[in-house]
């Protein structure tokens, strides 16, 4: 590995109920200010094994590390101190609550000098939001509600930003508006880890790849090998080739 | 037609209004009703009643500030008694509702509250007898207000100290970090976590909160009625009713709620006779439930 | 020892008619998931009713329709399961708290109303001369008591076998069902709220029964019978016994009410009477941090239910895809 990790995970175990895993020893690992990618087929344990990381899932059997220090079992609220931000699938916003609001509450853990500066540095990536600062997040549309998650996830400046699908739920247009977003916050010198069911978007994005089944590792490789492999593509990805179809495997 | 049912009801209804609101909070933040709140306003109001003795005990007895009918002793007695009921809510969330949360079942925690209820309305009746009791014996002058409505300046200053506490309220939920932290996780626990919301010490916060604002329903209560260990309980339907009919999670609604209630139990005082005035709040239930499940300013109920 | 027969026996028949209620509160708790704070109410519902029609004609109120007695318990029945029915129409949509407070509410309202409705209920005085079954051995209270006792017993008897076999026909399996997971249920294409409707009526009508029952058997009635200490005995016990379990509700109610009347004979006894009213009260104190104890550490009561409910879901999926 050229670059040290700042995110390792290895042989980690996962459920919701004891004595049921559903992640049965995935390991992977995120350098600085890459962007990989973990892919699968449903019910693989994707969203289960970031969860785990994010500390909202029990680990019952591994070791996960942020920047080398250990946080297995560190509960989901202290992970956030430690840097690790992470934008869950589904209501990832507080609807009742202002643009504002949502992103005074996660700038809370930044210190007290930084938090408004640090909001109109997100309203400065995020000019869509900026002219909105006082509506209810309820009121906003799909794409730009998913842009006001990554906005509070990058509140806290995070050390790894974990994504979980980002693309669902929304139109074709819209995903490549939030991938194009993802890439733009690379640059910034973000490392983000992303379960993806749309694995042609995140790999176009992705340096490396991962693609899980069965609650464990089945392959990876750099996001292009992956991609031109027909088999790997015909077989978990849902590619089929070159005209294949655009989705992913399931919905 | 005398207007006094107004006045009448308006205070009635910021007291319910208060109680309604700390019920509303922490209903929506533990999420189940709880049957305790009611008895923490009983405990409030005898708080503060033991430790004004005390005060009177220690201290030679301090004056009243004309022309209300208590002084500096109830003041502090108050204050006090507030952190107390708040600390006896955090006693009891972890001894009975922590370890039931943990199980899971939400309504298994409405049965135990029903049940620490009775407790400690009994603890009430063994420590303080069921006799009722009185801040003050001093009698009280109302003042005519024109239009036939008379109210005594205690009343008046129990409809100050239940605006200042709604306001304090308002500007605790929108302008603080635990305030808006509750609001997240009222909204969404699980989310609340991932922002980095210590949602235990909300959960703290929120019993300590409701507490102390059961406990200022118990002194309004206290000072302008009596106080009786059945006080808060009695009290628990309309309070029910006055969060539900406000939408569930809104303070200003649980307020807009408690006046209804107060008003219009005290029209069904006058024109229905004051002893069906409990069954009000039961008919106002049903309606709001039968209509508008969600509440005047609920967000997402039903 | 004579007396001590024939305390036995009028313990009993308390102890049962308590049992009855439990009965009622099981299949809406304990089968169905429906959390009923407002058992009081009902129970008053049924006295009521019962005793303003099986009453001989009274100068200063309403009713005295000198019905027998089996009539007049009907009629609670009847009562009652349509009072709780209309709660339930109200409520059973809604998360299962606003039927928690609902029940609370009418059992509050029904108070009032026995209170103050002074030309129906009698107000606080409450209604005395209720006709009392086998009233004619009274001279003898241990005939009395035994007759009643028998009495109590089979209608006991008889509606335990009628929930056991409700329990196990489809219909119970269906509620089962709906407790454990409504979603589920609901996906079978069991309309839910028809099922749930249904059961919190009869355990409505059931709990009915008992407040005419105990109505008849003391042959008066007040008010201050059906405060929410009542509600709150009746869920002692069902927890005790376990919910989700009839046997498990009438010994539940046997236990409890065994408890209950020695620590007040013990109060009485041996408290001086100036103290008696702390006392009693300290007892409810005693039982309500035992009661919170057991749901803490004994969740499924003392008893506990016997079969693996949540197997039902799945035997109705298995049905659904034979059918």
């Amino acid at each position: 590995m050229s670059v040290s990790p700042v995110l390792l995970a290895e042989d980690v175990e996962a459920g919701y109920e004891p004595g049921l895993p559903i992640v049965k020893g995935a390991s992977i690992h995120v350098g600085r200010g890459e962007i990989v990618v973990v892919l699968g087929p449903n019910g693989a344990g994707k969203s289960t094994l970031i969860k785990a990381i994010a500390g909202l899932v029990p680990v019952s059997r591994g070791h996960i590390a942020l920047n080398g220090e250990a946080i297995t079992h560190r509960p989901a609220h202290l992970m956030v101190r430690l840097g690790l931000a992470f934008v869950p699938q589904t209501e990832n916003i507080f609807a009742t609550m202002t643009i504002e609001e949502n992103l005074q509450l996660a700038g809370h853990v930044a210190p007290a000098a930084e938090r408004t500066s640090r909001i109109e540095a997100m309203f400065a990536l995020f000019p869509d939001l900026a002219n909105r600062r006082r509506l209810a997040a309820g009121r906003l549309s799909g794409g730009q509600r998913q842009m006001l998650a990554v906005a509070r996830a990058l509140m806290i400046e995070p050390s790894v930003l974990m994504l979980d699908e980002p693309s669902a739920g929304l139109s074709p247009k819209l995903v490549g508006e939030v991938f194009a977003k993802l890439a733009e916050i690379r640059k910034t010198g973000v490392t983000i880890l992303l379960v993806e069911q749309n694995a042609r978007a995140a790999l176009a994005i992705a340096d490396r790849a991962y693609i899980l089944a069965d609650g464990r590792n089945r392959h990876e490789g750099s996001a292009a090998a992956l991609a031109a492999d027909p088999d790997i593509a015909a077989h978990y990805l849902g590619l089929g080739g070159a005209d294949g179809p655009m989705r992913g495997i399931a919905p | 037609m005398s207007l006094q049912f107004l006045a009448d009801g308006l205070f009635a209804g910021a007291l319910i209004g208060l109680g309604a609101v700390g019920l509303t909070l922490t209903y929506s933040i533990l999420r189940f009703s709880n049957f305790t709140h009611g008895d923490f306003i009983s405990w409030g109001a005898y708080l503060t009643l033991a430790i004004v003795g005390g005060i009177a005990g220690v201290i030679a007895p301090a004056g009243r500030f004309m022309p209300f009918s208590f002084g500096w002793p109830l003041i502090v007695a108050g204050l006090l008694a507030m952190a107390l009921t708040g600390l006896l809510a955090l006693l009891l969330d972890s001894a009975l509702f922590k370890p039931l949360r943990r199980t899971g079942h939400g309504i298994v925690m409405v049965i135990a509250s029903f049940g620490a209820s009775l407790a400690l309305r009994a603890l009430l009746e063994f420590l303080f007898t069921s006799e009722p009791a009185y801040f003050s014996r001093a009698i009280q002058i109302a003042v005519p207000l024109g239009l036939g409505i008379r109210v005594t300046p205690d009343q008046m200053a129990m409809m100050g100290l239940a605006l200042v506490v709604v306001i304090a309220m308002h500007l605790l939920l929108t302008r603080t970090h635990i305030g808006r932290s509750m609001r997240a996780v009222s909204e969404n626990p699980a989310l609340a976590r991932v922002v980095g919301i210590d949602v235990a010490a909300v959960i703290r916060a929120t019993w300590l909160i409701g507490g102390a604002l059961a406990c200022v329903s118990g002194i309004m209560l206290g000072i302008t009625v009596q106080i009786r260990p059945q006080m808060g309980f009695d009290l628990l339907l309309p309070l029910f009713a006055a969060a539900i009919l406000g939408g569930i999670g809104s303070v200003w609604g649980a307020i807009l709620g408690g006046l209804i209630v107060g008003i219009a139990e005290a029209a069904a005082v006058q024109w229905v006779g004051a002893e069906f005035r409990s069954a009000v709040a039961f008919v106002l239930l049903i309606a709001v439930l039968l209509i508008r499940p969600r509440g005047l300013f609920g967000v997402r109920e039903g | 020892m004579i007396d001590l027969v024939g305390y036995g026996a009028f313990f009993l028949v308390n102890a049962l008619i308590f049992g009855v209620i439990c009965l009622g509160l099981n299949l809406q708790w304990g089968q169905t998931g429906l959390f009923n704070v407002g058992v009081a109410g009902f129970v008053a519902i049924g006295a009521y009713a019962s005793a303003i029609l099986t009453t001989p004609e009274t100068a200063d109120r309403i009713g005295g329709f000198d019905w027998p007695i089996l009539a007049g318990w009907l009629a609670a029945m009847l009562l009652a399961g349509g009072a709780a029915a209309l709660i339930g129409l109200a409520t059973l949509r809604l998360r299962a708290d606003y039927l928690a407070m609902t029940t609370f509410g009418i059992a509050v309202t029904i108070q009032v109303v026995a209170l103050n409705a002074t030309g129906l209920t009698g107000g606080p005085f409450g209604i005395a001369f209720i006709p009392r079954p086998f009233a004619g051995l009274a001279e003898t209270p241990i005939a009395f008591n035994a007759a009643n006792l028998a009495l109590t017993g089979a209608v006991t008897l008889g509606l335990f076998l009628l929930l056991e076999m409700l329990t196990r026909s489809p219909f119970g399996r269906v509620l089962r069902a709906i407790r454990e997971d409504e979603a589920a249920a609901a996906s079978l294409g069991k309309s839910v709220n028809f099922y749930r409707l249904q059961a919190f009526a009869l355990g409505g009508a059931i709990m009915g029964l008992a407040g005419a029952m105990q109505a008849h058997f003391i042959g008066f009635i007040a008010p201050d019978n059906y405060l929410s200490i009542l509600t709150f005995q009746a869920w002692a016990m069902l927890i005790v016994g376990g919910s989700g379990n009839n046997r498990g509700a009438l010994i539940g109610a046997v236990v409890v009410w065994a408890l209950w009347s020695l620590s007040s004979l013990a109060v009485g006894s041996f408290v001086a009477p100036a103290f008696q009213a702390r006392a009693a009260a300290l007892q409810i104190v005693a039982i309500g941090v035992a009661l919170a104890a057991i749901l803490i550490i004994r969740p499924r009561g003392l008893i506990g239910e016997r079969a693996i409910v949540s197997r039902d879901v799945e035997a109705m999926a298995g049905e659904a895809g034979t059918d």
